[in-house]
Order: structure tokens, then sequence, then C-alpha cells
């Protein structure tokens, strides 16, 4: 990445001399990494936001701003935004504290965030089972086949076991809805592992048996279709029987108020971050996404880390679909199935949260912001329309996972800043 | 030309294990319309001689395709005996030969093209996970001129050039700003599925694309009326599959049979070796790349006003993907690719007309093409050998 010295038509330059020194671009971009490696990141979603906007203008002639104040308010986020004096009860107790948000339910605000968080615990969770597989020199592009995976086994549990203890339901639920994902994405590690089948061609193939097999056991006459009176003609599970529900801690349950599945998406996070980091089942799968020749050599089983590493990432997705069950979906149709895309989103999430802990919970919130903000539900159709606006999200997340590919591009639109800065000061002289 | 033909031939063990499969396949054939044993007894003793044969040639060292027939003749003695259990009725129903392979050739088209294009993208030395992207886009901006401008033929140029477009971005990113193509490949599909589901829902809302769109036209091959078999499968087919099966005969002797084919080759194997002789890798890389696209755009053309002459939201449901495999499959090569290209649009085919068995297992019978590909890829994959740089960015000294 270095640039010769020799660049700019013959004329030497060393940036030690002389007072016009500039820092080279890989300089530059060496310090933005000590950043944090927040500064391309950030530069992407501003890049891709910016798009966004001239396609808002090309196609509507609206302003682009009102279309982001709109979605920004309708993802709630600018609850943040409304600082006071207020109390917050502290869990378990009867006591209240000073607390600076207004933490009642009952403001816009506060339901659209709701509304917001419940689509982020997902967003984390497969965010994060793409990010784990990415460590380990692989993409999960599975998630949606997983975290399908995990809904269809958690409620399918949820909906059966009638009288165990809710506390034991849920647990049972949760876990099978997570092992249902790890299997599921540990066939296609095992075949990476064994025949080196390419992960992304065989998580492609899985995700549409998974949705396929969805459809047909929820679908009119499968196995698993609601059967009460009257469900037969709708293609829908049972529901989630009430003790197997997740508590809801702010919000009105009757409202889909946020669940305690927040707790297991923050918990994830952390999760993550410890294995990665400070075990060794998370040194081996981060040698072996290195490289896994020099992990061999080194006496590291590779084959092994893939099937573990994709059998994790699958545990994830899978906790993030038995969690949307049991947390507010409470049922699974066959058009949920079919429109469902988180999976899909995890993938942005991850590759703009350069799959660290922090960089997914805070792009999964701006993906969540996203979803929910152009949501029909929470959406102005007077400003945007609804249906257009899910369609500029996924724009959006093409566009950031296209930059975010590429740190070469900010490299070189600095270069051509630099060569028209050359050329001026040379037709100058 | 006939006896360098011949002399390419299969012999000794390999001829007997290829034999054993057709034997296996025999197995299951005789249970079939328009034979119709109804007693499993044959198709167990030609079973038998298809496992026979396998175990002939295993023991001869040739152990992949040996296997092979030993699986067919199983697989022929359980699917004859299925077949026998069920009723005439049914099976005549679902097996009918001449409807099954023309909806074969209808299926198999679009994956051909999409295939036909990622074989020259990845000869080139570039990954392109974005054919389904392209495919998408080829199938909104065909309709959309189609429909606009009144013309098929101008819906096809529309959607080449938009197919070619997406891959200039492709090209763009994995070539000059050497970003990882998997990811810049995923983000094309993303980005496809954005731009046409939002211009989709923006000019045709709700109702979804007229009825009254220009269509390419079927090729009606009138003196084959009368022929026996070939007659129904090939007198009426969309102008698409034959231009499909031109394409796939013009892209293997561009391939292998021209200088131009030799650099896209020499590019894709050793990059350096071609730039030190004179070819640019980077023009080269840029024009498969973007051929590549024009050609996926054309299957997804073909899918939206040669098929079923509409478009929905994301409708080519991951058939990219599927054409990926396909070439993985068909060894980068563009006949083995066609061959297996046929095989998904025989399975797809067949997945449209098991319903008949049983109504609730219809969404079932769907996810057919997708496992077969997942076995394929599992099972052929040790014996393909990629281009030596696929994936890998080329950076000039």
């Amino acid at each position: 990445m270095t640039e010769g010295p020799t660049e700019g038509g013959g004329k030497v330059e060393n940036p030690r001399q002389g007072g016009d020194y500039a820092p080279s671009v890989a300089s530059r971009v060496a310090i933005w990494h000590k950043a944090g490696g927040v500064a391309v990141p950030l530069l992407t979603t501003l890049l891709a936001f910016l798009i966004g906007g001239l396609v808002v203008i090309a196609t509507t002639g609206k302003n682009p701003l009102t279309t982001y104040k709109a979605i920004f308010q309708g993802s709630g986020l600018d609850w943040f935004f409304h600082v006071g004096s207020f109390e917050i009860g502290i869990p378990f107790t009867e006591s209240r504290v000073w607390f600076p948000w207004d933490t009642s339910f009952n403001s816009f605000a506060a339901l659209n965030l709701q509304q917001t968080l419940i689509v982020y615990v997902p967003l984390v969770l497969t965010g994060l089972a793409v990010a784990f597989a990415f460590r380990c020199g692989m993409f999960n592009i599975g998630g949606q086949g997983q975290y399908l995976a995990g809904a269809i086994m958690a409620v399918w549990i949820g909906s059966s076991l009638p009288g165990l203890p809710g506390f034991v339901h849920i647990l049972v639920a949760v876990v099978g809805g997570a092992l249902a994902g790890a299997v599921f994405a540990g066939i296609a590690g095992f075949l990476k592992a064994t025949v080196g089948a390419h992960e992304v061609i065989t998580t492609i193939m899985l995700n549409y048996v998974a949705l396929w097999v969805g459809a047909f056991l929820f679908g009119l006459g499968g196995p698993l279709q609601n059967d009460n009176v009257g469900g037969e003609s709708v293609p829908v599970s049972n529901d989630v029987l009430d003790e197997s529900k997740l508590n809801v801690f702010w919000g009105d349950p009757l409202l889909q108020g946020l669940h305690v599945g927040f707790f297991v998406a923050l918990a994830g996070l952390v999760v993550y971050w410890i294995t990665l980091n400070r075990t060794t089942l998370g040194y081996e799968v981060r040698a072996v996404g290195f490289n896994p020749e020099a992990a061999r050599y080194g006496g590291i089983s590779v084959a092994r880390n893939y099937v573990l590493a994709m059998a994790i990432s699958g545990t994830f997705a899978g906790l993030a679909g038995a969690i949307d069950i049991l947390g507010w979906q409470f049922r699974l149709n066959t058009n949920d199935i079919f429109t469902s895309g988180i999976g899909f989103v995890g993938i942005a999430v991850a590759l703009l949260g350069r799959n660290t802990a922090i960089g997914v919970s805070l792009s999964a919130l701006l993906f969540a912001a996203l979803l929910v903000g152009t949501s029909t539900r929470n959406l102005d159709p007077e400003i945007f329309r609804p249906e257009l606006a899910s369609n500029l999200t996924l724009l959006i997340q093409g566009l950031v996972v296209l930059f975010v590919g590429a740190d070469v591009l900010i490299l070189y639109l600095f270069g051509i800043r630099r060569r028209a800065r050359q050329r001026q000061a040379r037709t100058q002289e | 030309m006939i006896e360098r033909l011949l002399a390419r031939l299969p012999r000794g063990p390999r001829a007997v294990a290829i034999g054993g499969i057709l034997v296996g396949l025999a197995a299951f054939w005789v249970a079939l319309p328009p034979v119709h044993l109804r007693t499993p007894v044959p198709s167990i003793l030609i079973g038998i001689a298809a496992i026979a044969l396998g175990a002939y040639a295993i023991s001869q060292g040739v152990q992949r395709l040996g296997w092979g027939a030993v699986v067919a003749g199983v697989g022929g003695i359980g699917l004859g005996y299925l077949a026998t259990r069920s009723s005439v009725g049914h099976l005549d129903q679902v097996v009918v030969w001449s409807a099954l392979f023309a909806a074969m050739l209808r299926y198999a088209t679009p994956l051909a093209f999409a295939a036909m294009g990622g074989i020259f993208s990845e000869r080139s030395g570039v990954t392109n996970i974005g054919l389904e992207g392209m495919m998408l886009s080829g199938a909104f901006f065909g309709i959309l001129a189609a429909d606009k401008l009144g013309s098929w033929v101008l819906g096809l140029l529309i959607a080449a050039l938009a197919g070619g477009l997406m891959a200039l971005i492709h090209a763009f990113f994995a070539i000059h700003l050497r970003a990882d193509q998997i990811v810049g490949g995923f983000a094309i599909n993303f980005l496809a599925l954005g731009i046409t589901g939002y211009l989709f829902i923006d000019l045709y809302g709700g109702e979804g694309t007229p009825p009254d769109i220009s269509e390419i036209p079927d090729v009606h091959l009138s003196f084959l009326k009368g022929w026996y078999f070939v007659g129904p499968i090939l007198g009426q087919l969309n102008l698409m599959i034959w231009l499909a099966a031109a394409t796939i005969v013009l892209s293997w002797l561009v391939l292998f049979k021209t200088p131009i084919g030799l650099r896209v080759r020499a590019v894709g194997e050793h990059p350096r070796a071609a730039d030190t002789v004179g070819i640019s890798v980077y023009r080269t890389r840029y024009a498969a790349v973007v051929l590549s696209g024009c050609l996926a755009a054309l299957g997804g053309a073909y899918l939206s006003i040669g098929f079923v002459n509409s478009f929905n939201q994301n409708m080519t449901a991951g058939r990219g993907f599927i054409a990926l495999a396909v070439v993985i499959c068909g060894n980068w090569r563009p006949f083995q690719a066609a061959a297996f290209a046929l095989l998904f649009g025989f399975s797809s085919a067949l997945a449209q007309r098991l319903p008949a068995y049983s109504e609730s297992a219809a969404v079932l019978f769907q996810a057919l093409p997708y496992v077969l590909t997942l076995i394929a890829v599992a099972g052929v994959i040790g014996r393909s050998i990629p281009p030596a740089a696929v994936g890998r960015p080329y950076k000039k000294q």
C-alpha cells in the first residue's frame, strides 16, 4: 500500500523534509485503524446513506432529509433526546431512583423504541452468527436457514408439552432452537471439513431447504399446522403456550413490549467476546481464520474447527429464531417464513460491525432502526411510501456491504484527491 | 473427427462402471410408463446386475464410478419397487416423459445462461457470487423495457445492459479496489434486490406487471410435429432455449478454441505470467465479468419475458446460486456445466409434477432442486479443480 517516493512525475518527495509535508494515504489509514477502526465503517455508512438519499431525490423528488427524519422518528431513537428528570424502578425491588429518560411506555417514541429493540435482539444474534464464522475464515450466508430452523423448533416445543413449568419450558424451547440452528449450520461445516464443499453454496442451499420444509410443516395439511377449530384453513402453526412466552419488562405485553430476550442478546455479545478472545477454542478458531495452513502446521485440527465454528455460528442464529418466537411472534405462518430476511440483514450487521462484539452491537442498532423506521406501521405514508422504504433499506444494506468490503475505496478516493492536488501543483509551477 | 471422439470414449473398468450406472437407471425405468411392469422382480434383477457391474469396477480400482453404479443399482431397486406400489393413474400423471423433458429444458435455460456467465468470470479469476443479482436485474429491466418500449428484442438488450452494469460494479470492486470478491458479489445481490424491488413497487405498485407485455416468441418447428417423442419436446420451444444451446456451444468455442479464450484462461490461472507476456489482466477480467453479467441477465430476462411473463420481487429465488453450483459441478467447462444444468432442470420439472401424489407435500418437493445441489456439490467437489487464481485480486507491479 505504501506509495513510492518517486510518485508525481519524477519529482522526489521526502515527507520528512520541507514545509509542505503531507501524510501518505497509508499513514492516514493507519491512524484510522489505531482509532479503533471506526473511520471506515462510519464513512461507509455515511456514503451509503448519501447514495440512498440521491435515490430518494431521483425517484420521488422529495427531500431525503425529511424521509430520513421520518425514519429516525419511526425508529423511536428520538426517545434518547427527550432528556429530563424521571424515575426508574430497580428490578426485583420496590424502590425507584432518578433516571434521565422517561421510561413510562405511553409515549410514541417509547413504543417505537421498544419495537426497534425487539428487532435489535435477533439482529445482534444473527450478526454474531455471521461474525463468528467469519473469524474462522468462513462466510456463513445460511443465517436465515439457521434462524428458521431455530424458530421452527422453538414453535414446535413451545406449543406442545403442556404442563411443564414455565421456566423449564422456555429453557427447553430455547435450547432446542439453538441446537436446531447448530445442527443445521454444522452440516455445512461438516461438508466443508470433509469434502471441501464451499460453505457459501451449501449454506444457501440449506436456506432454501429450511424455507420449504417450514412451508411444508405449517402449510395447509402440514404435520404441524394449527389443529384448533377454525385453524384448518390458515397456514399457521399452533400458538406458543402462555407459560412458555418470555416476560415483558418494558412496555405493555399486549402491545408487543420489550421482552427479556433483550438480555440474552446482550449476554450473547459478552459470550462472543469471551469465547473468541479468552478461550483456547477462540484462539484456534481465529488461528484457522487467519491462515488454515499455518494453523494446521501448529497442530490445530482445521476440520474440527470448521465444524465447531459453524455449529457455534448456527447456535447464535438458532437462538435468534427461538427468542423471536417465544418473545413476540408466538406463532409461525408460512408467509413469515417466505418474507423474513433477518438472517440476511445479519450479514450486513457483521460486515459493518467488523466482526467485533461492540461493532455488531452498534450496527445491529442501526439496522434495527432502519427496519423498524421503514415499516408500514411506523413510517408516515404521507412522507414516504413504506413499501418503497423497505426496499430503500435493502439498497442501503447492499451499499454498506459493498463499501465495507472495500477499504481500498477510501484509499482510492483519497488517491484521486492527492493526484489532483499534485497535478494542480505542477500546473502552477 | 469420429475416430477422435471414439478414442475419447471410456474403456475397461470405467466403461463397465458407467454401464452399471445406466443399468441401475434402467431398473427404475422398467417400472415407469410406458413400460409399466407391475411387479418388482425385473427391477430387482436388473438392479442386482448393476450392483455386480459396480462391484467389478471397484475391484478393478475404479472407486468413484463403481460406487456410483452400486448406488444407482440400489436406488433403482428401491424406486422401482415404490413405482410398482403406486397406482398406474398417478404414474401416468407424473411421468409423462415428453412433457418432463420439455419442462426440463425450460427450467435449465436460465441456469445455463447464468452458468456460462459464471464460467467466463471464474475462468478469468473473478468469483462471481453476484450472478443471482445480475439475473434479477435482467429479469426486471427486461420486462420493464419490453413493457415500456413494446418490444422483447429491446427488452433483452436492456436486460443485458443492466446485468452488464451490475457486473461492472462488481468488476470495479473486485479488480481495481481488490475487495473481497465474495463479499462484493453478495453486495451486488443485495443491491439488485433493493433496486428492482424499489423500482417495481414505484412503477407497478400492488397490481404487478401488466399482462399484455411483448414476450419472447416460441419457435414452431412444424416438420417435427409427427415425430415420436422428439416432436412434443422440441416442436414448440421458446427462442431463448435455442439461444441457450447456441451460447453453450459458443462459450466452448470461444474459451477453448480461440486466442481470446486462451487469454481469459491464462489470466485466471496465472495472472503474473499473462501480464508478463503482454496480456492486460485488468482489461481481460473486466471484459469477462461484464460478459458474465450480460449472460446471467439474459437468463433472468428469459424468466420474466419468456417463461412466466410477469415479475415478482426476488423472482430468481436462488437460481443464480444454483448456477454457481452448476459451474463448480461442471468443472468450469461449458458442456459439463450444461449437463448439470439439465439435471437441475429435470429435478425442478419433477418437483412441479410430483404433487399429484400428495397435495400437502407439494411444497416439500420444491426443496428437491436445492437438496440435489447440496448432494451434487458435496459429491462432485473433490474432483473439480477451480482456476488457480480464482478469487485472488491481482496487483499490477
